[in-house]
This record gives C-alpha cells, structure tokens and sequence, in this order.
C-alpha cells in the first residue's frame, strides 16, 4: 500500500481499526509523508536525504481513563494489537480529569492545500532547482548555501461517535545566504509554497545576490530607537511570539501577556494600533490550511486580533467547558491584514529610516511584556530621503511585537513568508515601525 | 534549541504532547520494553557486513554503517496532575558511502535481515553517484585505524528505566507538592531519560557496540503577585547528565553551599523546588536592575551556556568553513587568526578545552559516530586560540592527520556530521572560593542559572539573562535583582575574565536539545566551569510596560 492514501483509502483503514475497539471510546489519527531535501553549501551539494512515515495513534478511553499508543504498520495483526495496547494503557492510567470525550461528526470548511507540482517532485527536478540557484550566485565569486525541502502527506482521524476527518496537503521551502569570498557582504531569500509551481529558484536567488553586494561596505550607526521598515521575514519572527501565546488557560492563570490583575484577561480590550487585524482563515488561498484541528474541531475563520482589539484567545475543549466558551482551536494559520503600498513604495515614503531584511535568534527575555532579543542579519540598510542610501553594521535589538505594534507607521501589501525560526509559514505585510529598539551593534556579517 | 524550545516545539507548554512523526523518537512503546535486550551483538554484525559486502560490490571506496536503538522515556506533570508518560523506541539502521568521492546515505527502518541492510548500502550507493556529478574537489579522510570488536559502556549505577514510573511519577508530584507549599502559584515537572544503543561498523575494520545514558530532572515555579498583575518564574538548578538515575541520589557532598545551594553529581530536587518557590516569590519584590557596568560572577550553571555559544560554537570547524552559513551561520574564529598563533580569544587566566570523556557529561562515549576514539585536547591555551573541532573529512583543513573524533547523528534516520564536543573553561590553578572572590568585588551580579540567551550568526554579539541575581557591594551580597541582562562582544568578554575558581567548584551544565542543521538535528553536550569572574561587563534592564 502506498504511503499517501487517499480518502477512500484511508477511511476504509480507520474504520477496521475502530471495528478491533473494546473500549467506551476510540478515536485514531492517522498520517503519512513523503519528504526531499537538498542542502548545499560552498556551491555544490553537501547532503541530500529523502523519508517515508506513516504514523497510526489510537486513543481508548474507559471513562476518564486514558490510553494511547502508535504504530508505523498497518497490517491486521498489527492494526490490533495497537488497540489492545492502548486499552491496556487506559486500564492502567490514572483517571485524567481534563479528559473530555471524543467529538461526534463535525462541518469542515473545504480547502485545498494539495498541489500535484508538488507532490510530483523528483530527485532530478529537486536537483534541477538547486542547480538554478547555483547558476544565478555561481557566475559572481561568491559562497551559496542553501537548502530546499519539500513534503507532501496527509493526515485523517475517525472516532466511534462518527466522525471523520481527511486532509492532503503539499508544500516546499526554499532558503538561500550568499556571501562574498571575503566575508564582507550577505545576503538571504526564503520562499514558502503550497504549489511549487510558483517557486521561481532563479529569481528568489537573484535577490540573495543583490542583498549580499549591497551589503559590503556597511557602516556603523550608533544604536538607538530608529523608524524602521521590516520586510516580511523580518516582522515574521517578532509576530510568531505573539501568535504562539493566545492560549487562553496561561492568559486566565496569570502567566500570559494577555494577563490582567486579578485573574482577568485583555480579551476585548485594544491592545495594539487600531489598523492591526490579525486572524486565522484554512480557505485563505495564498495560505491553505488544514480545517480541523489535531482532536477533530473544526477551523474556521477567526479574527484574533481585530482593529488593535483582542477578539479571540484559543482554548482547550476542556478549559473552554470550564470557563463556559466556545472552544476555539489554536489555529492552523495566521493571517495579518495589510495595505497595498508595496516595499519599494514604503521606503520611497521613508525620510529617515532603517530597512531590516532579516532577523535572527529571537529568543524571550520577559514572558510578561513579550519582550523579545535578537539581531538583524543578512543586509540591513540605511534608508534617506525615499532611497536606500548605504549598508549598516548589524544590531542587536530589544523589542516588543505588542510595542511594536503600537507604534505603527504604516503596512504594505501582505505575502506569504517562511519563519526563518520556526519554519511556518505566515501571511504578513512589510511594516513601518518608529522607534523600535536597537540596543548595541554586532560586527557580524 | 535549548529545553525551553523543545517545550515549545513539542507543544509541552501548551499542556499537550505529541511528538513529530520522525525516526527521531519513534514508536511508543511499554515501560517494560525499555529493558528488553535489543538486537544480539552477533547479529548486528552480521547485519553491517551484509551492508558493508554489498556496499563494497557496487563500488564504495569506505563504507560505515550504524545500528541504532533509542530508547526514550518523559514523565511529564503539572501541580497534582500528571500530564504525560512517554515511553519511545527507535530502531533502524543507516548506512554513508564514498562513492566517485562523494557522499551517500541511506537508512532503514526496523531493519532485521542482512537483505535489508545489503538494500540500503545499495541505496546509498546509487544517491553518491547521483551526487558525485557536483562535487568539486572528492571528499578527502583522515586515516582512521580499525579497532576490531570493541565495547563502551556509560558507567552509570543505576539504568534509569528499571525504576519504576510509579517512583518518577510520585517524585515529581511530591516536588510539585513541595512548591505549591513553598508559596508557588503554578507548577510543571519533568523528568527526561535516554539511553542510546549505537553499534558501528566500518570498513576501516572496526565493530563498535556502545551504550549511552542521559538524563535530566527539570521544573519551572511561577509566582503570581494578584495586585499588579506581576508574575515570575524559576527554573531547576539541575544540569542535564550523562548519568543513570543516580543523579537523583541525594548526597551531602555533591551540595555547594552558599546564597542558595547548587549541585554536583546528585540533585536534591525537592530541596531545590522548595527553594525556587520561595526565590520566584522573592523575585516579584526584588530590586529592578539599574543600568550599566558591572563585574559578573558567574555560577557554572549559568556560564556553561555562554561557554556553550562563544566557544562551543564558533569553534566548530564545519562553521568556520561555511557549511552552517544558511542557517547556524559561520564563525568570526576564521582560519588566518587561527593560523596567526596570537589571536587573543580571551586573557591569560582562560583555558578551554573540548573533550569527550569526561564521566558523567552528556558528550562522553568511547568512539564517535565515524569510529574515532575519543580524547580530550585544547581549544584556547592561556588565552589564545589554538585549534578547532573537526571530524575526519576535515581533519586535512587544519594539518591534522586524525579527526578529534566530533562526529555524531541523533538517530539512525540521520546523517552523521560534526558536532560540538563537551567544551570546558578550566578551573583556576590556585586556590579560590566563590566567598573570597565576591569579598573583592565593588560592584558587581553575581548570577545563577541560565535564562535567556541570542547570539549573532558569527559569535561575536551576544546577551544572556539568568535564573537568579544577586547585587554585590563593596564586597557584600546586598540583595536580590530583577530584569537582569548582560550583553557582551566574545573576544572582548573573555578578555574581561580575571579570576577562575579552584577545581574544587568545578562543576558541569549542559544542553539536552542543541540544535544544528538542516533538517535539523538534535544533540546533547556538556560545558563544566568553575564559578568566574568578568569584569566591567555592560548589563541592560529588561522592564517594560505594555
């Protein structure tokens, strides 16, 4: 049997798995995926790899008994004694008092994230766009290393009250650094498809290239609150804090920046420039997604923060039934609203200012605050009078995306970018920031 | 990646647990299967021959071949609740060729007959010649002898796995218990074991069987002040070890004394929870930091991660040459200062050194995973910058004929390549406590446990905060800090250190989730120091409203 099934397959899988159930409740997960990479550095390959998973999980519960267990064969025999193994797991388990049940049948949104260009990638077409990119640095004396990954799989889940769930999706990420021989200059491109068709390898390393010459040569400015445009990749990484921590437990504990004394939360309270509207959306067709969550709820469109105001924290069904809400899921995708001023617009409006092209090792230093560390990396420029003046030496910065976001200057066109931290992939537009927070230089290239 | 990441990642933090569908962690399986003997010696040998052979046949000038079990067992609570019991297992074996110069790799899952092997031999076989079409120059080995039929064995006292999860289970909700009790308004736990069962064969003619354990006890205390809104937290004091379950045996003379106790090679974790809960508590009333120069008195169970990223790292060969460019990013200990043999990495006092045998570090194993007998050797001697770590296609780069034996994969599925070894800051050579070191400090933070940490992608910015902060005055400890940071430039820094600890504080921290490379590989390693003294170090407050 192929590792990628499709519905019919896969429905008819779980459905016999259910039929070997003795327990009161049965819910199983089940998933498969095929995966390519090339990775090159100094011009030529240095390795490449390929894997196949397939992955079944069965959860029984006996009351609030819990038990799971997993298995990568799918055989009868096999299939069975999954079962009995997450049975006897359960028996033995402490009862768990957050467990909820499983879900009956659930009204999924329909969205398509699978793209046969994708699914239909080879060594040689992998292999062939490596060598593109290779082509576009190779001529000009400089050191490219990149790497190219792509996925395509499915995932689908049936439980004994009747529901089920099916989701095939694709996608492939692309990232390049180009550096001149002698260190002096770097430049970065990342791409994030659902569809490779629309990765244009050549093109996307061209812009590696210009970002690596045009980096040589940069000067120090003192560190300080400068106005800032972020490109998209750059705003990706501080906005991810943000995404990860709308849960709405830690908010309701006290330990979330969404915490308020007393054991209230910021929940409809404007926390960020009224223009800020950032929401989930699994049909979005730039950014498709899966419309269930992992425990079979269904994903629909939900507006997180809406005009600088919090709308929606996610919730676990359990903490949901506690706190008497709807258990809204944590989202499959996150969308931020934009406007429709390109980049180049965007620093054409610019009088003084500084373009960060990428950021780097974001890691929290205040939980509370959100506050967030890091530096820029791979061409940082210096902006005057509407045009890119010259290279500047890297920062380091101490920054809140809550701050940030207060202090809104404008928003460009929204585009699809890859988390250089986390490997998502978002839609965020380029934003113009005044008085964001450099704190020293680095001397890093 | 550090624990913090790996919680994230895992979606721990969020209460949930579901670990990636990779070759990583596996299959879940039962507690008792953890002690079952994997596959006979006798037969993983067989199995690597029939891969080497067959290798061999389709033209492989070297040929090695890892069989790897991985065992791994989480328990995973908060406050009266446990949240998770993980029992995995990982079984597959991978086989890397030279082919035409080139590299190839493939590996297998569950692999039990000498077909299967012979299979995935032939595999990797076939993606070398694919591959070698692109090389420049052919991959270039340090000459490595074989060592015949060999073992290594952690020398741990007590394999984790045969306590039973009962006894795990009831040690962490009695330190959750003990928090809550001390003041904590929220608890998590955790404890971490791993054992790695690696055999490699080469055709250098070396049959290697090892057997690997870590393990590492880890907590986070919140406290929560109801009128502002305020909240803090305090991790373990632990270090993450190359230890059987002995590292959780409480004992008198692995407890350093002092402002709060800090361990050796035994943890005492209900002592250290009940203090944490009380210090969070501490923390929400403490003094916020006033900016500016400082001297740093740094505990070793914080220094390790500084150690970790402006050594451990810059000083990884594959950086230095670009391999790491796309992601990690290179290294600012480029070849020329190197070479020079006058960089100042840091002032005289510094001496640091890699090394993978120290006992009970998490980096230690008798041969790494290219069948390299592992050593110790310096990196920095007094102050300056001597060599690298490097692995055998390296080796010739920096005039070595032998690699220092840095290679290692996180899985079977994985492709070996070079990792950092267990890198060290000597203690001082003449006697020194941490009492009579503070007594000469005007003004300065003393700092235990590591917090926060970001470096820049060639190791020379960078800014670290901590668990627990200490305003030192005219020699004296004058109370607790809060929103503490420092940031420093590496050379700069370590040209700052001005006295080191005698060997008698010389203690190990570590990493259990360092991660490099693309995909992604995890890997764990040790950084032992003694207490340290910087001086003049910038510090930052880290305040803001929102």
């Amino acid at each position: 049997m192929a590792v990628i099934l499709t519905e019919a397959e896969a429905k008819a899988l779980l459905q016999k798995v259910l039929s070997y159930s003795k327990a009161d409740e049965c819910e199983v997960n089940l998933s498969g995926e095929e995966r390519g990479n090339i990775r090159y550095a100094r011009n030529e390959v240095s390795t490449s790899g390929a894997t196949i998973n397939q992955n079944l999980q069965v959860q029984s519960s006996f009351g609030k008994k819990v038990g799971v267990a997993t298995i990568d064969e799918f055989d009868d025999a096999s299939l069975e004694k999954v079962v009995r193994r997450a049975e006897e797991l359960a028996q033995l388990a402490p009862e768990n008092p957050e467990h909820m049940g499983v879900l009956g049948p659930q009204q999924y949104l329909k969205t398509n994230g699978y793209f046969e260009s994708t699914a239909k990638i080879t060594p040689a077409i992998r292999a062939e766009a490596v060598a593109k990119s290779l082509e576009t640095s190779g001529n000009q004396k400089l050191a490219a290393a990149g790497f190219l990954d792509d996925y395509r799989g499915y995932s689908a889940m049936m439980n004994s009250k009747g529901l089920f769930a099916y989701y095939p999706s694709t996608n492939v990420n692309f990232s390049l650094t180009v550096r001149t021989e002698d260190g002096t200059g770097s430049g970065y491109v990342t791409r994030g498809y659902s569809d490779f068709a629309k990765l244009d390898t050549a093109a996307a390393s061209k812009i590696a290239v210009q970002k690596c010459l045009g980096s040589v040569g940069a000067k120090a400015l003192e560190p300080g609150k400068y106005t800032v445009i972020l490109e998209p990749t750059a705003a990706a990484v501080l906005l991810e804090n943000l995404f990860f921590n709308l849960d709405a437990r830690s908010a309701d504990e006290g330990r979330s920046f969404l915490s308020k004394p007393g054991g209230k939360t910021k929940l409809g309270e404007k926390i960020v420039d009224e223009r800020v509207t950032i929401y989930s959306d699994p049909t979005h067709p730039e950014l498709p997604a899966s419309p269930w969550s992992g425990d079979g709820r269904a994903q629909e469109k939900v507006n997180w923060i809406e005009k600088g105001v919090v709308k929606n924290m996610a919730y676990s069904r359990y903490w949901a039934q506690k706190k008497g809400v709807k258990a809204v899921p944590y989202p499959n995708n996150v969308i931020m609203a934009g406007g429709t001023a390109s980049l180049a617009d965007m620093i054409k409006n610019t009088q003084r200012g500084i373009l960060v092209t990428k950021l780097w090792y974001i890691r929290s230093v205040d939980p509370q605050t959100l506050l967030l560390t890091g530096l820029t990396r791979d061409g940082t420029f210096y902006i005057e009078n509407g045009k890119i003046k010259h290279p500047v030496k890297n920062f380091r910065f101490n920054e809140s995306p809550v701050i940030m976001l207060n202090n809104l200057e404008a928003l460009g066109k929204p585009e699809r970018v890859v988390s250089t931290e986390s490997d998502s992939n978002y839609l965020i537009p380029p934003m113009k920031i005044r008085e964001f927070t450099f704190s020293s230089l680095s001397d890093a290239v | 990646m550090n624990r913090r990441d790996f919680l994230q990642w895992t979606g721990l933090g969020a209460g949930a647990f579901l670990f990636p569908n990779n070759t990583v962690f596996g299959r879940s399986v039962a507690p008792e299967a953890l002690l079952e003997p994997g596959v006979d010696v006798a037969v993983k040998k067989r199995l690597a021959d029939a891969a080497l052979n067959a290798a061999k046949a389709k033209g492989a000038s070297y040929t090695d071949v890892r069989i790897g079990r991985y065992l791994r067992q989480f328990v995973v609570t908060r406050e009266d609740k446990v949240q998770n019991i993980v029992n995995t297992e990982s079984y597959g074996v991978g086989v890397r060729v030279i082919v035409d110069g080139c590299w190839g790799f493939a590996s297998v899952v569950d692999a039990k007959s000498e077909a299967q092997t012979a299979k995935a031999a032939e595999e990797a076989v076939a993606i070398a010649k694919a591959n070698a079409r692109l090389m420049k120059q052919p991959v270039q080995l340090a000459p490595q002898k074989g060592f015949g039929e060999v073992s290594w064995k952690a020398p741990i006292k007590k394999n984790a796995f045969e306590v039973p999860i009962k006894e795990k289970v009831d040690l962490l909700l009695s330190v959750n218990d003990a928090a809550m009790k001390n003041g904590a308004n929220y608890v998590n736990s955790v404890l971490f074991m791993v054992n790695e069962q690696k055999y490699f064969a080469s055709t250098d003619g070396s049959y290697i069987d090892q057997d690997v354990h870590r393990i590492w006890p880890t907590f986070t205390v919140t406290a929560i002040d109801p009128k502002s809104g305020k909240f803090e937290t305090r991790g373990e004091l632990s270090a993450p070890m190359g230890m059987g379950y002995d590292y959780l045996q409480v004992n008198p003379n692995d407890k350093i004394t002092g402002i709060t106790t800090r361990y050796n090679k035994g943890y005492d974790m209900l002592e250290d929870v009940t203090a944490a809960a009380r210090q969070a508590k501490e923390k929400l009333t403490a003094k916020s930091v006033e900016a500016g120069k400082y001297d740093l008195i740094l505990d070793p169970s914080h220094l390790w991660l500084t150690i970790h990223e402006s050594v451990g790292h810059p000083l990884e060969l594959d950086r230095v040459l670009g391999y790491e460019a796309n992601f990690a990013g290179t290294s600012f200990a480029t070849l020329d200062k190197w070479k020079s043999k006058n960089f100042n990495y840091g002032s005289k006092e510094v001496n640091l050194f890699a090394d993978k045998t120290q006992e009970g570090s998490l980096g230690a194993v008798g041969w790494d995973d290219e069948g390299v007998k592992t050593k110790q050797w310096d990196l920095v001697k007094d102050g300056t910058l001597v060599n690298y770590q490097a692995i055998r296609d390296q080796a010739h780069i920096i005039g070595e004929n032998e690699s220092q034996g840095c290679c290692y994969a996180d899985s079977w599925g994985s492709v070996q390549f070079q990792r950092m070894a267990n890198v060290s800051l000597a203690p001082g050579k003449t006697p020194l406590s941490v009492e009579n070191m503070i007594k000469d400090v005007k003004k300065g933070i003393y700092i235990i446990g590591d917090g926060s940490f970001s470096i820049d992608q060639q190791r020379y910015n960078f800014q670290f905060g901590g668990q627990l902060f200490y305003e030192i005055k005219d020699g004296k400890i004058a109370g607790m800090l809060k929103d503490v940071a420092y940031q420093s430039n590496t050379q700069e820094f370590w040209n700052s250190c001005v006295q080191i600890c005698d060997e008698k504080d010389y203690r190990l921290g570590g990493s259990f989730f360092d991660g490099k490379g693309q995909p992604m590989q995890v890997s764990a390693v040790s950084h032992g120091s003694s207490t340290t003294r910087f001086n003049g170090v910038n510090v930052i407050n880290t305040a803001r409203k929102i």
